[in-house]
């Protein structure tokens, strides 16, 4: 389980996921408008940048690209930004095309706030620092910009097929 | 997550540096407040080691051990006193 | 990976096990044996790396459990069950086995007998090994300095250095509590620490070591009954639960 930080605990009634465009323009979904959309169930397999790999693990949460259909934009990157403060930066194109959820559901149970929970970001084909627990926004840019362990030495995209740990890798 | 105190910083940081930074004073960016390395609240199950202010949670260190070189940001930190 | 090291810095240097003995069913000491170990103070710890045939590594950090002597390290590990080092190291490593050694470190936890001012020391569970070290150099230096100890463990038989804290000691104090004897649980509190402590007023040192929750519990005690916060110092071992 990895935590770079206390954990975030965010009471429903206040919890927002917000996407800002570029241009400044916001949509934002409160807790019970992302249960309304859409949802899938995801099987995947999850790569930690420490050790360790996990198969198999399933969710439940809102495809990017249900999230995304109405935002226009001419962005190609993305920082997901979480409550606690942590940030990570992503092409954004690796969020969209059924690579990219916002979960909420872990194993058939809610996601408890120690995984992560009320809500994460979960793109399974990036290392799992990529998926910012505890979410609260992602913020489209025209510029990379790097993010938490980005500025501190990791990847700025994180392949673990080509094993993109830290920078230069 | 639970966290240990910045003494466990001692063994990585003195792979780096020839003193002990651990017993240094430090002032947090965020909050103002002052006291020892060794009083920070330091997150290991993470990618790279992360200090806390325990005053404020804001960030004050961050420390990353690649295979051929390590990254150290203090940009939570407006000075180190080091006693020598 | 064959790196010289520049003065000062510190890199990994190989230890070997020379004996070990157990302190309970579920802790045991380590005696290594480190050439040119260059000495250390009472609370400082090493971090130990473990390295696999495949490369992988993984390190944590020990404290030293006893006084300088030579090139002998001692460290107690309390195993954690489905841990991944402390396992291995109490119970798989057996003498003449090696492992990587980095220290000693750490330069605030430390008591040195030329300090003067009375001490208190409150340890939980395996908390107690860097303190110990602590009354071993008192020891050692024939220090007149007064100690006392609170050591909350969960039974008597998780007493780790039983024999040695019954043996009576001209200046030291030494009182239990036990969190999970006779069926009952309790936890240390403000009574344990006021009546087994020092008045803040003597302005002590206190040192307080365990898991992560057991020593917030303590500092908090302490600052509330008075004591200085910087003269509280703590080591977090981790989550709760040893
Ligand atoms: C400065 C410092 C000094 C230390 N000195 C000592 C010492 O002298 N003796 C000693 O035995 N330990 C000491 N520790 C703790 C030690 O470093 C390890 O954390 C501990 O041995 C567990 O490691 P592991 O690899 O076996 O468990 P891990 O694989 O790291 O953890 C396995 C599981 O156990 C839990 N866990 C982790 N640590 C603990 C713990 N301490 N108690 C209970 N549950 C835990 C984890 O949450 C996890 O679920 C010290 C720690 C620090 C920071
Ligand atoms: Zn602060």
């Amino acid at each position: 389980m990895l935590s770079a930080g206390p954990t975030p605990r965010i009471p429903l009634e206040s919890w927002q996921f917000a996407i800002t465009t570029e241009a400044g323009q916001q949509h934002h979904w409160s807790w019970l408008e992302l249960l309304a959309l859409p949802s899938q169930t995801p099987t995947v397999d999850l790569h930690c940048v420490t050790k360790w790999s996990k198969l198999s693990t399933s969710w439940r949460g809102v495809s990017l690209d249900v999230l995304l259909e109405e935002v226009e934009t001419a962005a190609d990157f993305a920082l997901a930004h979480s409550y606690g403060g942590y940030t990570t930066n992503l092409p954004l194109e690796d969020l969209l095309d059924g690579q990219a959820w916002i979960v909420y559901e872990y194993d058939g149970a809610p996601l408890p706030p120690e995984h992560g929970g009320p809500a994460r970001l979960l793109v399974p084909h990036l290392y799992l620092w990529k998926s910012a627990k505890w979410v609260r926004g992602i913020q489209l840019l025209l510029e990379d910009e790097p993010g938490f362990w980005e500025t501190a030495g990791y990847h700025d995209y994180g392949d673990p097929w080509r094993e993109q740990r830290y920078q230069g890798d | 997550m639970t966290y240990v105190d910045g003494n466990a910083l001692a063994g990585p940081l003195r792979e780096i540096f020839a003193v002990d930074l651990t017993a240094a004073s430090g002032q947090c960016v965020a909050c103002g407040q002052t006291g020892p390395v060794a009083a920070l609240r330091v997150y290991t199950s993470a990618p790279g080691l992360v200090a806390r202010c325990p005053g404020c949670d804001e960030v004050v260190l961050r420390l990353v051990r690649g295979p051929s070189g390590a990254w150290l940001d203090l940009r939570g930190c407006v000075s180190l006193q080091i006693p020598l | 990976m064959a790196r010289t090291a520049l003065p000062g810095r510190l890199t990994w240097r190989v230890a070997t096990l020379s004996s070990l003995h157990d302190e309970t069913a579920t802790a045991r000491s380590l005696v290594f044996d480190v050439p040119g170990w260059p000495g250390h103070l009472a609370g400082q710890h090493v971090d130990v790396r473990l390295t696999a045939e495949d490369g992988y590594s993984a390190q944590r950090s020990y404290s030293l459990a006893s006084a300088t002597d030579g090139d002998r390290v001692e460290l107690t590990v309390q195993k954690v069950p489905d841990g991944e080092v402390s396992p291995y190291l109490g119970d798989v490593l057996k003498p003449g086995d090696q492992v990587e050694l980095r220290g000693p470190v750490g330069g605030w936890f430390v008591w040195r007998p030329t300090d003067t001012a009375p001490v208190l020391l409150v340890a939980g569970g395996s908390g107690i090994v860097p303190l110990m070290a602590m009354i071993r150099a008192r020891r050692a230096a024939s220090s007149r300095v007064p100690f006392r100890l609170i050591y909350s463990a969960r039974t008597p038989d998780d007493v780790l250095y039983a024999a040695e804290l019954r043996r009576l000691e001209g200046g030291l104090d030494v009182s239990y509590v036990f969190t999970r004897a006779g069926g009952q649980r309790r936890r240390i509190g403000v009574a344990d620490v006021n009546t087994h402590g020092w008045p803040a007023d003597f302005q002590p040192d206190c040192f307080v070591c365990g898991p992560t929750g057991f020593v917030e519990t303590v500092a908090d005690i302490l600052v509330a009954l008075g004591h200085e916060p910087r003269k509280v110092k703590t080591e977090r071992f981790g989550p709760t639960g040893g």
